[in-house]
C-alpha cells in the first residue's frame, strides 16, 4: 500500500516536473542555439545603430558581451547553458540608466527577435523572463 | 471631391507608415486607447494607465475622436489629452449626442484628471493603480430637466482603477486586465443629467476590461461598464463591448468595437459599431 502511494507520489512529482519544464522551457521555440545566436547578433547590431544606447557600450568587449548574452538567453529559456557573466546589478552599476533607455533596449530586443523570425509567443516569454531584472538595471 | 478623398487617404496612410515621430519612450500600446469621457483606458472605461507614451520626465500631448452609431442615436466625442512623467493626465472632451430624426444634439463637456498612485502595469508585481475625477458640464440640459434629473448642470465622477499586464500569460500572449470602481450620479454618463427621482446620490459602479495582445501592436478584448439607474422615466443598462485595437506606431491608434449600450432614453437594445482614433503628437 505504502509502496503504491510512493509510486503514485513519484509519478505525480514526475508529471509536475514535466509540466513545469514544458511551461518554462521555450529554448526550442526561440530556435535553439542557432535561434538564440541570431537574436543576440541582431540585438547587438540594433544597439550599434542606436546613438542613445550605444554610448553605454563604449569600451565593452563585444565578443564577451555576445557570449554572455547568448548564455543568458539560453539559460533563461531553459536551454542547456549556465550564465557565467556578472550580476545585472554589477554590470549596470554607475550607468544611471533611465526608464526611457531601458524601454528603448526592450524595443531593440523586440526588433532583433522580429528580424530573427522568432515567434510572437517565444518573444513574449523571453520578455517575461528578462522583465524581473529591470530593478537591477535602471537607476543604478 | 474624389481627389480630396484620395489625398486625405494618402496622407493618413503615410502618417501610419512613419514610425514614432517625436513620441515618448514607453512601450507600444501602453498608452491604452481613449475612453468615451476622454480618459486613457479602454473604450468604455478609464484604466490606471496614463495617456500617451511619456515616461519619467517626459510629457505627451494628443487628440482623439470617437463615434458610435446605434439604432436611434449617434454619439461623437472629440477631445485632447496631455500627460507628464507617466504620473499625471488631464483631458478635455466634448460629447455630442444626436437623436436620429431630431434636429440638434445634446452636448456635454468633460474635464478629466488622473494621478498614478502606485506601480507599473508591466513591471511591478502588484497592479498599477490610479485615481481620477471627471467634471461634467451639460451644455443642453433641457432634456435632463424634462426626464426628472436631480441636476441638469454639472456633476463629478470619481474613480479608482487598477491595471495589470501579465506577460506571456495566455498561451504565450500578453494578457491585460483592468478593474475600475466609479462613484457617480450621472445618468447615461451625464447626457441625461446627474441624479434622479429614484436615486439622487452617488452610487458605486464597477467597470472591467480584459484583453490579449496578439502582437505587440494588436489587441483584442472585451469590456463591461455598470451604470446607475437613477431615473424612473427610463431604464438604464450597463455598457459592454468587444474590441480590436491597432497601434501601428506611437503616434496613432485605432479601435473598432461592437458595443451593446442597452436601453437609452426609452429605446431598448441599442447596439452598433464604435470607432475611435487617438493621435499623439508628443
Amino acid at each position: 500500500m505504502i509502496k503504491k502511494l510512493i509510486y503514485i507520489a513519484a509519478l505525480f512529482s514526475g508529471l509536475t516536473c514535466f509540466n513545469v519544464a514544458q511551461a518554462d522551457g521555450y529554448y526550442q521555440e526561440l530556435g535553439g542555439k542557432e535561434g538564440v545566436e541570431k537574436i543576440v547578433d541582431n540585438f547587438i547590431n540594433e544597439i550599434s545603430f542606436d546613438q542613445n544606447i550605444v554610448k553605454f557600450f563604449e569600451g565593452t568587449d563585444i565578443t564577451r558581451l555576445r557570449e554572455k548574452l547568448i548564455e543568458q538567453f539560453c539559460h533563461e529559456s531553459g536551454g542547456p547553458c549556465e550564465y557565467t557573466g556578472d550580476s545585472m546589478k554589477d554590470v549596470h552599476a554607475g550607468m544611471k540608466i533611465t526608464k526611457a533607455e531601458f524601454n528603448r533596449v526592450v524595443e531593440l530586443l523586440q526588433a532583433a527577435m522580429d528580424d530573427a523570425g522568432t515567434p510572437q509567443t517565444a518573444q513574449n516569454r523571453l520578455i517575461r523572463s528578462l522583465a524581473p531584472m529591470r530593478p537591477d538595471i535602471i537607476h543604478q | 471631391m474624389k481627389t480630396k478623398l484620395i489625398t486625405l487617404t494618402a496622407v493618413a496612410i503615410s502618417t501610419l507608415a512613419v514610425a514614432d515621430v517625436n513620441a515618448g519612450s514607453r512601450l507600444l500600446a501602453t498608452s491604452g486607447v481613449t475612453q468615451l469621457e476622454g480618459g486613457a483606458g479602454g473604450g468604455l472605461t478609464p484604466w490606471a494607465v496614463i495617456s500617451g507614451y511619456a515616461d519619467e520626465g517626459e510629457y505627451s500631448i494628443g487628440a482623439f475622436h470617437t463615434s458610435t452609431d446605434v439604432q436611434d442615436f449617434r454619439l461623437k466625442v472629440n477631445g485632447v489629452s496631455a500627460s507628464y512623467d507617466n504620473r499625471f493626465e488631464i483631458s478635455a472632451a466634448l460629447q455630442s449626442f444626436e437623436i436620429k430624426g431630431v434636429a440638434g444634439d445634446l452636448r456635454q463637456e468633460i474635464y478629466g484628471a488622473k494621478y498614478r498612485i502606485y506601480g507599473d502595469a508591466i513591471y511591478s508585481a502588484l497592479p498599477q493603480v490610479a485615481a481620477g475625477i471627471q467634471y461634467k458640464r451639460l451644455l443642453d440640459g433641457d432634456i435632463a430637466d424634462a426626464v426628472g434629473a436631480e441636476d441638469s448642470d454639472s456633476g463629478i465622477d470619481y474613480y479608482v482603477s487598477a491595471t495589470k499586464v501579465h506577460l506571456a500569460a495566455v498561451a504565450g500572449y500578453h494578457f491585460l486586465w483592468n478593474a475600475t470602481l466609479r462613484a457617480t450620479q450621472a445618468n447615461q454618463m451625464g447626457l441625461l443629467g446627474y441624479g434622479g427621482d429614484e436615486e439622487s446620490g452617488y452610487t458605486l459602479q464597477p467597470e472591467v476590461s480584459a484583453l490579449v495582445l496578439l502582437r505587440d501592436d494588436l489587441a483584442i478584448g472585451a469590456e463591461y461598464r455598470k451604470k446607475p439607474d437613477n431615473l424612473s422615466a427610463f431604464d438604464e443598462d450597463s455598457f459592454s463591448d468587444v474590441f480590436i485595437a491597432w497601434f501601428p506606431n506611437k503616434n496613432v491608434n485605432l479601435t473598432l468595437a461592437y458595443a451593446e449600450l442597452g436601453s437609452i432614453a426609452g429605446s431598448e437594445d441599442q447596439d452598433g459599431f464604435y470607432f475611435s482614433i487617438s493621435s499623439w503628437f508628443k
